[in-house]
């Protein structure tokens, strides 16, 4: 068996055993729900460290026919595409689960679902089968209602599990009819992602065919991914998410959909990708610029993050738009980014919460002082979230920014905007009003995350935002091989003179030094 | 002719009568033997059927070929079978709140026996007869606890609206042999091959239409559905889980034979009504059943916008709709009947049947609790249980016919069912709240169950789960039967 099911199968396994457990055994369940995401962590660690770059196919396969009539298989495989978004979910899960000690009523069944979610995601993550690759992201959805609609906090708790409930489910159902559509019409009588892409590359679908199914996987997903305009469940369904529920569906689950682009749409339709690439640049704008105009006008701390998370979603769109080698592998190095930096947020809002009892900005402040390293993470992550150099989001960004300006250039300009100002006025704010400035009396009796174990979630995701910061080789070697299969069916569409090479600055300088 | 062919619905019909014997002698105390007695008759024979090489699975005509035996019959009489066991465990739980009980599990024994005739008619007259004998017998069925006025009352609503779409039935097919002068489907086929103007002809259209009205009071589509959330309300549990899924699998059963053996010509035409019918029988189950509180008329109308569902797969008219149907089909027996198992274990104890008699459920019976559980989200077509991918493969043959017809009336229908199935996320999951999560519980009371009774509810599990994960087998048989059919 393929590493990757087990990467996968062990959270599902974890909440199967959880079903046997009674459900007063607290102690227990929590260490079989922790001990499952860190099998499957370390695993992820594993199979990321022995991944081999630029290596042709997918590695680490597994495949087992399931419905043969239909070409279903359950197709497991990794390539420079997901194996760092696999990575990156199994660290957020192990992560999440850490962080549910917030979780105090019904403890079995939150964990039951959060392992279903984990499980799920990886799985869908791993699948080269379009079957088990919606199947396996659905089962991981579903646990996100219910767990909003129990666990969830605050007056409109109500109202957003309907809202959330209603948007993602109709956005998977339109990407399944896309799913099906693309089945059917390839005529290749098979789920296989691989053949798949091989059958389409040797028969391309007509463009009305293509017309047709890329606009439902694209509004299909785009609402799971909360493109604008479709993305007004996100802020509020975060925030009233228990905090590990909002750190798996913003950081990993949200990452489904841009990755089904990518990795379906993006090589099997690549004339309507084309047709509609400039659309897509134009609704980024509306996540970047107007997204995060909302967000500088937020008063709740956690509707802030999740505004600041949709607007995020704009670069990664901004980067497949693009359509070229740089956008593509910019965007899902911002995934990986993302995956952390949102889990990050979440879980360190989530912790404020749990203390105070409220994340309204104005009731809070000076929170440094009592919690200096809940603190000092919020602040990093804050300075993650606006692009600061140093973190794995500037890198990404960086690179999407690249990617697009050869092809949308007002766009691009547009969007640094949204990223260089807007984030940064936002993130500053939140960052002097909940840190520092002074204390409110009654928040004297906060205690900070105490013993290695609380503290053990926040400092791993920092360090893995870290990591990818000061090293993205580890990343874009795995990715560019990859995301050049996915783009090489596009030509450049701006076709420019290329750029003389510059010389080395040292050397120029020795030159201006000799001339002088 | 080869008598032999129907030793299995003479098998039924025996059984029932020696059941209403036996009543005679077995002393009150132990009527509930009576029904072990029959769910142990009818595993053999299933037993039989699915060892294929005893009498009940031979293939062949009987009767001049009004009696067919075929892929697709041999399909449906193993899910009768199937349904009736599990109906007759349900009814054997319920049987202390009736009088009579022998009576009630030879009836449904009649009504199995209409619905296996059936699943092999293959013969206008053969329809109308086996048509009625499931019908009347479920007009008894329906009303069986006279002490009740809303099983009465019910029973009345069903004779009332059964008889006008009866009378509807045999007019239409009055009209069909008038014209066609043939009341064999085959033979009819034929006759429509050789004068094609028949197809055109006003008579012989409206005949088929009136057929299909008929068929349509069967599975409660749109617009003959209005009797469907009363009867299943006011029916004893055991008579609503049988009508929802053999009553219902019954019309199926005969509406794909019309429609794709017997006239298959007219049915080519008919895809836009078809579409229309299935779209809006779907919204208005799901619409009505968002405000319901009475638990089995919630299932009412889930029941009908099920049948919403399975008509998407008739009105996509290719091979891959009609197995998806029996596909579908499938998943939808073990989930209801789970349901209504649910239903019938804890709800006999109340004067009432509204959702919130589930409160507290979690604690007073996990295992009932999470079967009710696993039958919603399978209804609500969730992976990985049996509704997802029996919807799966019903949206996959509209897609291919919008492909293969080029008609975007398909692609309406499908986002049609889409915008259904979201709004059909909503009452499912209230009913797992309630059970879950609600506050209003007052009797915690733990909920004895027999030992068939988990038996039960292990068996519909398992098979949700099994069609669910494995479907290969399940979709090897639907498309080996639909591949009776002609069209």
């Amino acid at each position: 068996m393929s590493i990757l099911t087990y990467i996968a199968g062990w959270p599902l396994l974890a909440a199967l055993a959880l079903v046997l457990v009674p459900g007063n055994y607290r102690v227990p369940i929590r260490a079989i729900a922790v001990l499952g995401t860190l099998l499957s962590a370390v695993l992820a660690v594993k199979m990321f460290c022995q991944f081999v770059p630029g290596a042709n196919g997918y590695q680490f396969e597994q495949q087992v026919t399931w419905v043969e009539s239909l070409g279903i298989s359950y197709h497991v495989g990794v390539d420079g595409l997901n194996v760092g978004l696999i990575l990156m979910g199994a660290i957020v899960a192990f992560a999440a689960a850490l962080c549910s000690f917030e979780i105090q009523s019904r403890e079995k069944e939150f964990y039951i679902l959060l392992l279903v979610m984990s499980g799920g995601i990886l799985g869908a993550f791993a699948s080269l089968d379009l079957f088990f690759f919606y199947f396996l992201h659905e089962l991981a959805l579903v646990p996100t209602f219910i767990m909003i609609g129990i666990w969830g906090r605050g007056e409109q708790k109500n109202y957003a599990t309907f809202q959330i409930t209603l948007y993602l489910s109709a956005g998977a159902l339109i990407a399944l009819i896309g799913l099906i559509a693309l089945y059917v019409q390839s005529g290749a009588n098979t789920f296989d992602i691989p053949k798949l892409i091989e059958h389409v590359k040797a028969n391309p679908l007509s463009l009305s065919a293509q017309n047709l199914i890329f606009p439902l996987l694209l509004f299909g997903f785009g609402i799971l991914v909360s493109l604008w305009p479709f993305h007004s469940w996100a802020p509020l369904g975060y925030g009233v998410a228990p905090s590990p529920t909002a750190m798996l569906h913003a950081g990993v689950l949200k990452k489904f959909g841009l990755y089904g682009l990518i990795r379906v749409a993006l090589p099997m339709l690549p004339d309507a990708a084309q047709h509609w690439a400039q659309f897509l640049a134009w609704l980024c704008v509306g996540n970047i610029l107007y997204i995060g105009w909302v967000a500088m006008r937020q008063k709740d701390l956690n509707l802030l993050i999740g505004n600041s998370s949709v607007a995020h979603m704009g670069f990664i769109f901004l980067g497949i738009a693009s359509l070229n080698l740089i956008g593509v592998s910019g965007a899902v190095l911002i995934m990986i980014a993302h995956g952390f930096l949102a889990a990050l947020t979440f879980a360190l809002s989530g912790y404020i919460y749990q203390q105070t009892g409220t994340l309204r900005i104005s009731e809070l402040g000076g929170l440094c002082r009592k919690l200096p390293f809940i603190g000092t993470a919020l602040l990093m992550a804050a300075m993650a979230g606006c692009g600061l150099p140093g973190f794995a989001n500037f890198v990404g960004e960086a690179t999407v920014f690249f990617g697009a300006w050869k092809v949308f250039p007002a766009i691009t300009v547009m969007a640094l905007w949204g990223a260089l100002v807007i984030g940064g006025i936002y993130m500053t704010r939140a960052v002097r009003n909940v840190l520092h400035g002074p204390l409110p009396e009654k928040w004297n009796s906060l205690t900070d995350a105490k013993h290695v174990w609380r503290k053990l979630p926040y400092a791993l995701l920092l360090a893995s935002l870290l990591v990818f910061g000061f090293w993205p080789r580890l990343l874009t070697d795995k990715i560019n091989p990859a995301a050049e299969i996915v783009v090489s069916g596009y030509k450049l569409q701006v076709a420019g003179a290329p750029l003389p090479a510059a010389k080395p600055v040292s050397q120029s300088l020795l030159m201006s030094a000799a001339t002088k | 002719m080869n008598a032999s062919l129907i030793s299995l619905e003479m098998s039924v019909v025996g059984l029932g009568l020696v059941l209403m014997l036996a009543d005679l002698f077995v002393p009150t105390e132990r009527r509930r033997f009576i029904g072990y007695a029959a769910i142990a008759a009818l595993s053999f024979l299933l037993f039989a059927s699915l060892s294929g090489n005893g009498s009940c699975s031979l293939a062949g005509t009987a009767f001049n070929g009004e009696f067919i035996n075929d892929g697709l019959s041999l399909f449906f009489k193993r899910f009768f079978l199937v349904a009736a066991i599990l109906v007759l465990f349900i009814a054997a739980e319920f049987a202390d709140r009736i009088v009579a009980a022998a009576e009630y599990y030879s009836l449904i024994l009649f009504a199995l026996a209409g619905m296996l005739f059936a699943a092999s008619s293959n013969d206008f007259a053969m329809l109308f007869v086996s048509i009625e004998l499931i019908t009347i017998t479920f007009y008894v069925l329906v009303s069986f606890q006279r002490s009740k006025l809303a099983s009465l009352e019910a029973g009345v609503k069903y004779l009332i609206l059964g008889a006008l779409s009866s009378a509807f039935m045999i007019f239409g097919i009055a009209l069909i042999w008038g014209t066609s002068g043939e009341l064999n489907f085959n033979k009819l086929a034929a006759v429509l091959a050789k004068t094609p103007e028949l197809e055109t002809s006003k008579i012989f259209l409206l005949g088929v239409l009136l057929v299909l009205v008929g068929l349509g009071f069967k599975i409660a589509a749109f617009p003959f559905q209005i009797w469907a959330p009363d009867v299943y309300q006011g029916a004893p549990t055991p008579t609503t889980a049988f009508l929802a899924v053999g009553s219902k699998a019954a019309g199926f059963a005969l509406l794909l034979r019309v429609l794709f053996t017997a006239v298959p010509g007219v049915t080519a035409h008919w895809g836009n009504l078809l579409i229309v019918i299935s779209g809006i029988t779907i919204l208005y189950g799901n619409l009505c059943a968002l405000p319901q509180h009475n638990l089995k008329r919630l299932l009412g109308y889930s029941s009908i916008s099920h049948a919403g569902y399975l008509l998407l797969g008739v009105a996509a008219l290719n091979a891959s709709g009609q197995s998806a149907i029996l596909y579908y089909l499938a998943g939808y027996l073990f989930t209801v009947l789970a349901a209504f198992l649910v239903i019938a274990l804890v709800l006999r104890h109340l004067d009432t049947e509204e959702i919130s008699g589930l409160a507290g459920l979690n604690q007073r019976s996990p295992l009932l609790a999470a079967t009710m559980t696993i039958s919603m989200v399978s209804l609500a077509g969730i992976p990985p249980l049996a509704g997802f991918f029996g919807k799966f493969l019903l949206l996959k043959s509209a897609v291919e016919a919008a492909q293969t017809t080029g008609n975007h009336g398909y692609y309406c229908l499908v986002f049609t069912a889409l915008a259904g199935v979201v709004i059909s996320l909503y009452y499912y999951f209230g009913v797992i709240k309630v059970m879950y999560w609600s506050r209003e519980a007052k009797d915690l009371s733990a909920i004895e169950l027999s030992a068939p009774a988990m038996v039960t509810a292990w068996i519909c599990i398992a098979g949700i789960f099994w069609i669910g994960l494995f479907p290969n087998t399940l979709l090897t048989l639907a498309n080996a039967a639909a591949g009776a059919l002609k069209l």
